[in-house]
């Protein structure tokens, strides 16, 4: 260890802190207003510190809905939270089992085809849903799968990055594994179940925060496959509650709902903070 | 080489266990692209009734649009500005943290934070401060003489918008420099602290250097970053305004495609625009295996 | 091997499971009640009170169940009914804005137009009952409705009725020409409370499609695309540009504000901070509920030297279109929700809760023996500006194909200039330009 001298030690110390003033700026001003009435977010300037309604707001985000979420049938957060979590663990769940199945595929067999099915996969990493809106659409609707989980998660269940990450780690792993088990008897199912993928747990920790944080923060493909208001996610929500054509918007409800989404992202990130810096930069050498 | 020395000898397992994978790109990925590449020869009507062949036609009419040429601009700019500011305060903030102990952990948690945070989120919080109506930032700006609006100023515009996208992007940078860091053996630092390098120099002769594969890789995601994911960052704070100063080439796609009902327009930009992702991301790759030392 | 078969086959039967898992639907549904799907671009209370609405006609009978779906705004709404219709899917009943009426009309398979839908259920509509001010924007030549206008709305001028005693304003007498309003700004920006004089939303809306109007002077030729597809846009003449010009400098001496492409300049006329804001007549419940001074509206300010001025103003807001592919039976239930729309105790009522204008006779007459307007009298304002004038050629409605991407292109142009980017003859002169292309684009896809 060196022991900078004090100049350098403040130098560090005085910036981190003025870094870490802008990341937190915006999420507190947030925060703040999301414990203000609206006439208090209206005045100039907007409070500074937060106010009486912390408790009245989020009950109506978790449990009324704002305006833009609907009267008689409208929803609160509270649903909004569930179909971004379903959503959320759907994508996470399929696009690992599926980058497992196929990595595993792709390193421990030799078969006609192997190289293109791995180019085809990459190659998803330039088509995001922007480019391929209309036309992925007319498929998932096609299929019946408008308004329904499955058709939220589909198309975003192959993760280019999932397989590579994949491919990668299991191309470190030794080959006296293989012949070992191979010596054992093992089925390539037994050796991939009872060896490889309890191996493979810092990887597999890492995409599921990365694939966590991608699958709740998707917008524009939740925000046109869904219809029904039941589906509407976190992000969908807001952005619905901000489509102001003839009406104000709410705006002490919407800084609640924006807290609200990004708790449980912010969470994990930093609960699994270690494990996953680990992964992430280990797998992309 | 792919795959390992060693391997199981099963012919058909391993089609089993690419199945889910191929099957699930071939219908969202290929399939729908492939649509896209055919609409782009097509002059179709909104709700696709009447269908006429045009050839070229599309690509002509959207390569010649001074708007179109414009967005291929922004967006080049977009990237540089993000990729530039987002690497270099990552970077910055990084080598501040690394060598001061155990307390670093509270700096750190605090700015990988963002990561976790939608785009749309930082969108809506950033829309919120700089709001001519609303915002408490474009209310002190004014307060200190300068005029904020950013529904009409062109470079307020691309300004919030760069600040917002580098805002939740400086966590996923951050992380990357620190892992490379935290990988570079204490004793080569140590070693040159002893020779009496200051820190700065310490920094710039030694761990800068070594950490070029990660910031050439952090160049690539960057760029396809800001191509595609900072879609409703621009989509709540200006929709592409004013006077077009922020539409990027994802944004037209968007709005001709899904708002203005110009499916063959659209996807022929959406052709361009894989057409260019592509180039872009061979060429680094090119320019790295040969530039890039490790 | 029988182990590592199952392993697998359970891996692929979670992913079929999630393919298939929302794909069995309900086929056979019963006759009735009789689900009907409604897309509407409208949220918060007013989305709100249309869902009220329609669980009151639910409730109302028992054949038919009207399901309300809001779609986000406007735009949202039209672009998902569109994907919707290529896919098969689309709704019955479509709330789609002024602006994509020409889209709708343009495709005349798509849709199921209200008179006939109405003559066919033995409910033919009787077009005198109808405010002709209103209708005109969506009926064919003949006359005969093709959607129905279900939520309109006009632009109108607010203003700041304590900010106006303060510097010495009549606030009675609001400011009718431009000029007029040129002067009052500088009188309230005088008193330093201000940021600026006036703001307004929707800018091509207010400042170039009812601006036009209200000169009586055309958008467009062919009575703004009114008689034929053919039509050109034509609004880069001198008085579109000296307004354009007039407006950019007004905002380099602060006179004005300009507060974006949508309606998100609400806030800065409701914090009282820009003391005159042209917004529209529906905005009004929205600006009640967050401004805490008094306000009061007045006509549309015009160009005295202008020969046609004032003549009338034109509507904006949505109307109700009928999807075409669903049974006859269907029809038959949307007829009935519209004739119940249309009678005018819940006409009157949805008019003077929201702020639209009443589309019937009717329900106006209502709605003054109430003594609404005694109590509100910015809704008879509105009405009183759309019928100020039997409409011309220029002012009856607007009806261009891609006119939601024109409408973009029309405030590329007026931004382009008020940001200083282009003199505003530039500006316009492009935007016509652009403009006609996607016409002649637009022509030439529904041949």
């Amino acid at each position: 260890m060196i022991t900078d001298p004090l100049r350098t030690r403040v130098f560090r110390h005085t910036f981190l802190l003025i870094g870490c003033l802008v990341v937190i700026f915006p999420i507190y001003i947030t925060f703040v207003a999301s414990t203000l009435r609206l006439e208090e977010i209206f005045q100039r300037p907007m409070p500074f510190l937060p106010g009486g309604e912390l408790f009245n707001n989020y009950f109506s985000a978790f449990f009324v809905g704002g305006r833009g979420l609907g009267g008689a049938q409208g929803i609160g957060a509270m649903v909004m939270v569930q179909n971004s979590a379903i959503m959320a663990v759907g994508i996470t769940v399929s696009k690992i089992i599926i980058s497992l199945l196929s990595s595993f595929g792709i390193v421990f067999f030799r078969f006609p085809g192997r190289g293109v099915a791995f180019w085809l996969v990459l190659f998803t990493l330039m088509l995001p849903v922007e480019v391929r809106i209309v036309p992925t659409y007319q498929m998932v609707s096609d299929m019946g799968l408008l308004n329904s989980y499955p058709g939220l998660i589909m198309p975003l269940a192959v993760s280019a990055t999932a397989t590579f990450l994949f491919r990668q780690y299991f191309m470190t792993i030794p080959d006296e594994l293989i012949e070992a088990a191979k010596m054992d008897g093992a089925t390539p199912m037994r050796f991939f179940r009872s060896i490889l993928v309890p191996m493979s747990r810092t990887p597999i920790a890492t995409l599921v925060v990365i694939q966590f944080v991608y699958g709740w923060n998707q917008y524009l493909w939740p925000l046109i496959a869904t219809t029904e208001r039941r589906f509407w996610t976190l992000m969908i929500g807001l952005s619905r509650m901000l489509a102001t054509a003839d009406h104000q918007a709410d705006w002490h409800i919407v800084m609640a709902i924006t807290i609200i989404a990004m708790i449980p992202t912010i969470i994990i990130v930093l609960s699994m903070q270690k494990l996953f810096v680990k992964g992430l930069t280990e797998s992309e050498k | 080489m792919m795959g390992k020395r060693v391997i199981f000898k099963e012919k058909g397992l391993p089609y089993l266990l690419i199945a889910p994978e191929v099957i699930l790109v071939m219908a969202f990925f290929i399939f729908p692209a492939a649509q896209a590449l055919l609409q782009s020869v097509f002059r179709e009507d909104a709700f696709g009734i009447t269908r006429v062949f045009v050839g070229l036609e599309n690509f002509q009419r959207v390569l010649s649009e001074p708007l179109y040429v414009r967005a291929i601009w922004t967006t080049l700019g977009f990237a540089l500005c993000v990729a530039a500011s987002t690497m270099a305060i990552a970077l910055f903030l990084s080598a501040l943290s690394t060598g001061i102990g155990k307390r670093a952990i509270v700096y750190r948690t605090v700015i990988i934070a963002p990561y976790a945070v939608a785009p749309l989120v930082a969108g809506v919080m950033w829309f919120f401060l700089f709001s001519p109506s609303v915002g408490l930032i474009s209310y002190g700006l004014r307060m200190v003489g300068i005029r904020w609006n950013h529904t009409i100023i062109p470079g307020q515009a691309f300004f919030l918008v760069v600040l917002a996208a580098s805002w939740q992007r400086i966590a996923y940078n951050f992380l990357f420099y620190l892992g490379g860091m935290q990988s570079i053996p204490d004793s080569l630092i140590e070693s040159a602290a002893i020779d009496g390098a200051s820190p700065a120099v310490r920094f710039w002769k030694i761990t800068f250097p070594l950490l070029s594969p990660t910031t050439f890789f952090l160049v690539i995601m960057n760029f396809i970053y800001t191509f595609f994911e900072t879609f409703p960052v621009i989509h709540q704070l200006t929709q592409g305004g004013p006077s077009n100063a922020t539409a990027t080439m994802v944004y037209r796609i968007y709005r001709d495609g899904f708002r203005g009902l110009d499916f063959g327009g659209s996807a022929a930009q959406s052709v361009i625009l894989m057409a260019f992702v592509v180039t872009v991301v061979a060429l680094q790759f090119r320019f790295a295996e040969r530039k890039v030392v490790y | 091997m029988i182990r590592k078969l199952l392993f697998v086959g359970v891996c692929l039967a979670g992913v079929a499971a999630m393919a298939f898992a929302g794909g069995a639907r309900e086929e056979a549904r019963p006759d009735y009640p009789m689900e009907l799907e409604m897309w509407i671009g409208l949220g918060g209370d007013l989305g709100q009170r249309i869902e009220e609405m329609a669980a009151d006609f639910n409730s109302s009978q028992d054949k038919y169940i009207i399901n309300v779906v809001e779609q986000g705004d406007y735009e949202e709404a039209m672009t998902s009914a569109i994907a919707a219709y290529r896919a098969g899917n689309q709704p019955h009943i479509l709330q789609v804005y002024e602006v994509g009426t020409g889209t709708f009309m343009g495709s005349r398979q798509v849709i199921k137009p209200v008179y006939e839908l109405m003559a066919e259920a033995g409910m033919p509509m009787n077009k005198a009952d109808y405010l002709s001010q209103v209708t005109s924007y969506y009926s064919d030549l003949e006359g005969n409705m093709l959607s129905f206008p279900f939520n309109s709305s006009t632009p109108i001028f607010y203003y700041n009725v304590e900010a106006f005693r303060e510097a010495g304003l009549d606030p009675h007498d609001p400011p009718s020409t431009w000029p007029e309003v040129a002067e009052a700004a500088k009188k309230l920006m005088a008193t330093g409370n201000y940021s600026a004089g006036f703001t307004f939303q929707w800018p091509s809306w207010t400042q170039m499609e009812n601006f036009s109007a209200w000169h009586n002077l055309p958008l467009g030729t062919k009575a703004n695309g009114m008689l034929g597809w053919d039509s050109e846009l034509v609004f880069n003449d001198e008085v579109r540009v000296r307004h354009l010009q007039q407006l950019a400098d007004w905002q380099k001496e602060g006179v004005f504000q300009y507060g974006g492409r949508r309606g998100d300049a609400t806030p800065l006329f409701t914090s009282g901070d820009v003391p005159m804001y042209i917004a529209s007549s529906a905005a009004y419940a929205g600006i009640a509920r967050t401004a805490d001074f008094e306000f009061s509206a007045g006509f549309l300010p015009y160009w005295p030297d202008v020969a046609g001025a004032p003549q009338n103003s034109i509507i904006g807001g949505g109307s109700l279109w009928v999807m075409g592919g669903h049974s006859d039976a269907e029809y038959r239930g949307i007829a009935e929700f519209f004739a119940y729309l249309s009678s005018a105790e819940v006409q009157a009522e949805w008019h003077q809760f929201s702020g639209y204008l009443p589309v019937t006779y009717a329900a106006w007459e209502l709605s003054r023996e109430q003594g609404f307007y005694d109590k509100i009298p910015i809704h008879n304002t509105a009405i009183a500006q759309i019928t100020l004038n039997p409409p011309t050629d220029h002012s009856r409605g607007l009806r261009f194909g891609m006119f939601p991407q024109i409408r973009n292109v029309i405030l590329d142009g007026m931004e382009a200039a008020l940001t200083g980017e282009m003199t505003a003859q530039r500006a316009l002169d492009q935007a016509v330009s652009r403009g006609n292309a996607l016409l002649r684009e637009f022509e030439r896809t529904i041949q």
